[in-house]
């Protein structure tokens, strides 16, 4: 006998067992968009859908000294319309903002794109260069990785049976500290990303790039932080000969395949461009112009 | 037509009639009927390219508890080879037949090969998996080019190519060749001081309407059965039905629901005759609805096209010479459109000298089914993508080249007639004229202008106007409106009847309320339908002119007819058609006119298109920035509906010349059969598309109309693709212009 079962637990510890003690398929069900689609066809499969949008914390975000506090759950229309975030964290937001349509951002969230895990996910470029932490509840109590750590593969997370996404912690920018994030795809909307790049970079009163993440997308198994990317800015003044070499690193450390979004030599060449481009869009925000 | 005709309803900009139920949601749409009893077919495809069926197993399936009809090829009663002509392109029923289902072979991924109906839709798709079939995979042929080498994997081993001057001794995947010619293009290119010559290429595209294709039928103890479907035409739907299924035409009736687009997409069938077995053999109502991902695999794209094009002009831009070779991919199945490729790839030039050939040439894709203007808009980007090139190395306005030999009246087509009067030359003059022409472009842009042609045609309609008591009407037509031709109706019902336009109700009635017309496809149907209309008004008027002479006891003759009101021309009576509808039972009946004719005179539609793009130098990203399509609508009975029209095709065609195109891997399979990966143009992708109606009236109808449907997706793929080429300074002759084609020719030339 087939089974779909549905359930919406109200607290995250009680989220947890319902995960942690399920004997059939689960899913872990936020806005859904990505998932649903996932599930078509599947007739034959009992399933267990636990809708984690009834929990509060999931659902909000709060910004402090320390950083953001970001429940995994906020749709991404909530998440884009708080200008609080924005002035701190413009990357992120724009990456979030390049979600589906409006109507799919009244559903999608930063935690299920995160959790979906796939290589060309927007918003997990942007996390990785503010250097987000995820927050993962499970029976055995509470683990943190990084962004880096918890995207394991093409589709493939670190989280295990009974755990969830509670939280994903972004630590307050330095002082004159921006990012940017950028993808390509080759029409306006509705679409993924052939190749991402985000970029945060920190200046000091000189306009030196003291210190600088960059993130590429969509040309790896899984999003790439490039540390030779980010050499390539430091202790520059942004110019284009490091923006430029900041651009060849992010291309030489793509090692992306060739599919019906874009070939090999394409995606290599326009993540480079991207890089570019992130980190000159970063670098004047940075500067507060 | 009459001269300087005073139009009260023509040319005004009303409410459509349908338009209350589409914003609404109360129109029913193709997948919108579900009936009592009613079960669930699903379809069984093709997992692999090209190979042959050895067996198939269906006892399993039959097996299952839900399972209550299933269909194969040998559920159709004996089908024999026959030319047979049902929408707009011509076939064999057999190929029909074995598209439908496929018989021992099937021929691209996604082919039918047989079909469960079932209690739900989930166990009609879940019994799927319980058939056993058996394969021997044969080689996938994916490219025309490759088809036709003589060591191409051989599709159908009985076709043996037609139209060669000795016949063929071998089978080969080149279904047929023609040639068309006038004058001696050798001679004309020895006159040229230039000749430029190039090869192009476009791939497989779809029409990408927004409806799948969706049917529920019901086939009756008595032999009676009803299908509801979406199509262009119902008729000729219930004419291949019936021929497949060997049913007489009155035991058949089909229902065309809404329709969420064609654009000739929806002239055959596919699912209608397999669902009608499945109830046969059920006994209960069956509904089938494609998904996107068997739209795109299994029903009829338009065709991929490889051509070389060769024209000689002379330093003052007089064309001497024009040559053509045109390769259209048929898909599985003879019958691509090369025929109205080579009539129109240079109809719109006035030179003596020139030559086409083209091949119709089978591969392992799904059988194409027309698309806007079938055949013209490939064969058309290749000539214009030259006559561009031309204008540009002999130093000449682009415009003004055209001009020198543009088609006008009296011009010698290569298929046989002359121009009658056409609108090419005002079309250019207004895009010479029009602000976009006038602008200037910055770095990194390009302008691209572009002509186009097309036929149009005619055909059989047929309508009937039924006049109510109180003087309102109800016109039942028999042409699927894809395009606002009900308001069209409407108006010149209105117009002929001299009565306001909301007492007149225009229905698309089914194969029994009214009788035969031809698909709507062609451009046809504001033009004939519209004329049957016509006719079918003034059979009304004439009636009510014999009422009233019967009322004022004297001739028909003394009747006068003005704005909907008889007059008695012995004295000073009036009588208006809600007073003589009101007493009709006094004089003989209530009445219906008819109009049902085989319409002639067609005219041809020319337009000219005028596209600037940007392009992103870093990474071959293009956008469109202004765009202005300009077309000759004879009469534009709607404007709103023509320049819809116009910027439906300029959209469409800008979508074909940027970024659709079907991707298949080495197996011959799709790889982006859904709408994310096969990329139409979103709104936010398109500037407003300026339109230009130019108004040539065609003189073969009472208000001067050409149809406007088709020529607009003529020009825009070298309008674009030139524009594309200006700004990067490549000539760019593959389509479509994606973003990694387009930067690998920025990198190629440096």
């Amino acid at each position: 006998m087939v089974s779909v079962v549905y359930k919406a637990p109200d607290s995250i510890q009680a989220a947890i067992s319902i995960l942690s003690e399920a004997e059939i398929a689960t899913k872990i069900l936020a806005g859904g968009t990505d998932l649903l689609i996932q599930m078509q066809g599947l007739v034959n499969e009992s399933r267990l859908f636990v809708d984690i949008k009834k929990i509060p914390e999931m659902m909000q975000a709060t910004l402090g000294d320390q950083g953001l506090d970001l429940g995994p759950s906020m749709c991404c229309a909530e998440f884009t319309a708080r200008e609080d975030i924005r002035a701190v964290y413009p990357g992120l937001v724009e990456a979030a903002f390049l979600i589906g349509s409006t109507q799919v951002q009244g559903r999608a969230s930063v935690g299920g794109n995160l959790c979906n895990s796939s290589p060309a996910a927007d918003t997990i470029p942007a996390l990785m260069v503010n250097a987000a932490i995820c927050v993962i509840a499970g029976v055995k109590g509470e683990r943190s990785v990084s962004v880096e750590e918890f995207v394991t593969g093409v589709g493939t997370n670190c989280m295990e049976k009974g755990e969830l996404l509670k939280l994903i912690q972004l630590p307050r920018p330095a002082k004159n500290t921006s990012d940017a994030y950028l993808r390509f795809i080759p029409r306006t909307e509705m679409d993924i990303a052939v190749a991402g790049a985000a970029v945060s970079v920190t200046l000091d009163d000189e306009g030196v790039c003291t210190a600088a993440r960059v993130s590429i997308g969509a040309v790896a198994p899984t999003a790439l932080l490039v540390q030779e990317a980010a050499d390539a800015l430091i202790g520059t003044k942004l110019d284009d000969k490091a923006l430029q070499a900041a651009g060849d690193a992010a291309s030489a450390a793509a090692s992306p395949i060739t599919d019906r979004r874009g070939t090999v030599e394409y995606r290599r060449h326009v993540v480079g461009v991207l890089t570019k481009r992130a980190a000159q869009i970063a670098a004047t925000r940075a500067r507060g112009n | 037509m009459s001269e300087a005709r005073e139009f009260k309803y023509i040319g005004q900009r009303t409410i459509r009639p349908d338009g209350y139920d589409k914003v609404t949601g109360r129109a029913n749409y193709g997948a919108d009927l579900s009936l009592p009893g009613m079960i669930w077919g699903k379809i069984l495809r093709s997992p692999h390219a090209h190979a042959n069926i050895k067996n198939i197993d269906l006892s399993k399936a039959q097996a299952h508890p839900d399972v209550l009809a299933i269909a194969t090829y040998q559920d159709f009663p004996h089908v024999q080879s026959e030319a047979f002509q049902a929408g707009e392109v011509p076939t064999d029923i057999i190929d029909l037949a074995r598209n439908v289902l496929a018989d021992d072979k099937v021929l691209y991924h996604g082919h039918a090969i047989a079909a469960i109906a079932a209690r739900s839709e989930s166990a009609a798709q879940d019994a799927l998996s319980l058939i056993e079939v058996e394969y021997e995979v044969l080689p996938p042929v994916m490219d025309v080019a490759d088809a036709m080498k003589p060591e191409a994997a051989v599709l159908h081993n009985n076709m043996f190519t037609q139209g060669l001057a000795e016949p063929a001794d071998k089978a080969s995947n080149i279904a047929s060749r023609m040639e068309l010619k006038k004058g001696d293009v050798a001679a004309g290119f020895a006159l040229a001081d230039l000749v430029v010559e190039r090869d192009f290429y476009t791939p497989t595209v779809h029409q990408g309407y927004i409806e799948p294709h969706a049917t529920t039928v019901r086939f009756e103890e008595n032999g009676q059965a009803m299908v509801w479907c979406s199509t262009q035409g119902h008729f000729d739907v219930r004419a291949s039905t019936a021929k497949l299924l060997n049913m007489p035409l009155g035991k058949l009736k089909v229902v065309a629901s809404e329709i969420g687009g064609g654009f000739g997409g929806k002239t055959t069938v596919y699912l209608e005759p397999v669902a009608l077995i499945l109830s046969r053999k059920s006994g209960k109502p069956v509904k089938m609805v494609m998904t996107r991902d068997e739209v795109f695999r299994a029903s009829g794209p338009g065709s991929a096209t490889r051509s070389h094009v060769k024209i000689g002009a002379m330093k003052d831009g007089t064309i001497t010479a024009m040559q053509a070779s045109l390769c259209f991919e048929a898909g599985a199945f003879k019958g691509s459109p090369m025929g109205p490729g080579c009539m129109t790839v240079f109809t719109p030039y006035d030179v003596e000298n020139m030559y086409i050939e083209g091949y119709d040439v089978v591969v392992n894709k799904p059988k194409v089914a027309a698309y806007r203007a079938p055949g013209a808009p490939q064969a058309e980007f290749a000539a214009e993508m030259v006559i561009n090139e031309i204008a540009s190395k002999l130093g000449i306005d682009p415009i003004e080249l055209r001009l020198r030999n543009a088609a006008k009246e009296g011009t010698q087509t290569v298929y046989g007639p002359k121009l009658k009067r056409v609108g090419l030359v005002e079309c250019l003059e207004a895009a010479k004229n029009s602000p976009q022409y006038q602008s200037a472009l910055k770095a990194n842009q390009g302008r691209g202008l572009a002509a186009g042609f097309w036929f149009n045609i005619g055909g059989l309609s047929s309508v009937t106007i039924n006049m109510n008591p109180d003087g309102s009407g109800t016109i039942l037509e028999g042409s699927p409106d894809i395009g606002g031709s009900r308001a069209s109706m409407q108006m010149m019902a209105a117009e002929e009847l001299g009565i306001p336009i909301d007492q007149l109700k225009p229905l698309v009635a089914d194969t029994e309320h009214v009788a035969y017309n031809a698909t709507t496809g062609g451009s046809r149907t504001t033009f004939a339908t519209g004329m049957a209309v016509i006719e079918a008004a003034q059979d009304v008027v004439r009636q009510l002119k014999e009422r009233a002479a019967a009322v004022w006891n004297i001739t028909a003759e003394q009747v006068d007819w003005a704005d909907g009101v008889a007059i008695n021309t012995t004295g000073d009576d009036r009588l208006t058609v809600a007073e003589i509808c009101k007493d009709a039972e006094k004089t003989g009946g209530q009445i219906a006119g008819t109009g049902n004719i085989n319409a002639r005179g067609a005219g041809p539609s020319f337009a000219v298109h005028l596209c600037d793009v940007e392009v992103d130098p870093d990474t071959g990203k293009v956008d469109v920035i202004r765009y202005t399509a300009i077309q000759d609508a004879g009469k534009a009975i709607h404007p709103s509906y023509v320049e819809g029209q116009y910027q439906g095709g300029a959209a469409q065609g800008i979508g074909w010349a940027l970024n659709e195109e079907y991707i298949y891997n080495k197996d011959g399979i799709m790889e982006n059969a859904g709408f994310l990966d096969y990329r139409i143009p979103l709104a936010s992708d398109l500037p407003m598309i300026e339109t230009v109606i130019i108004e040539i009236p065609n003189s073969f109808h009472p208000f001067g109309v050409r149809g406007v449907g088709e020529t607009g997706i003529v020009p825009p793929l070298a309008a674009v693709a030139t524009a594309v080429s200006e700004a990067i300074g490549v000539v760019m002759t593959d389509l479509p212009c994606s973003p990694p084609r387009v930067l690998a020719a920025i990198h190629g030339k440096s």
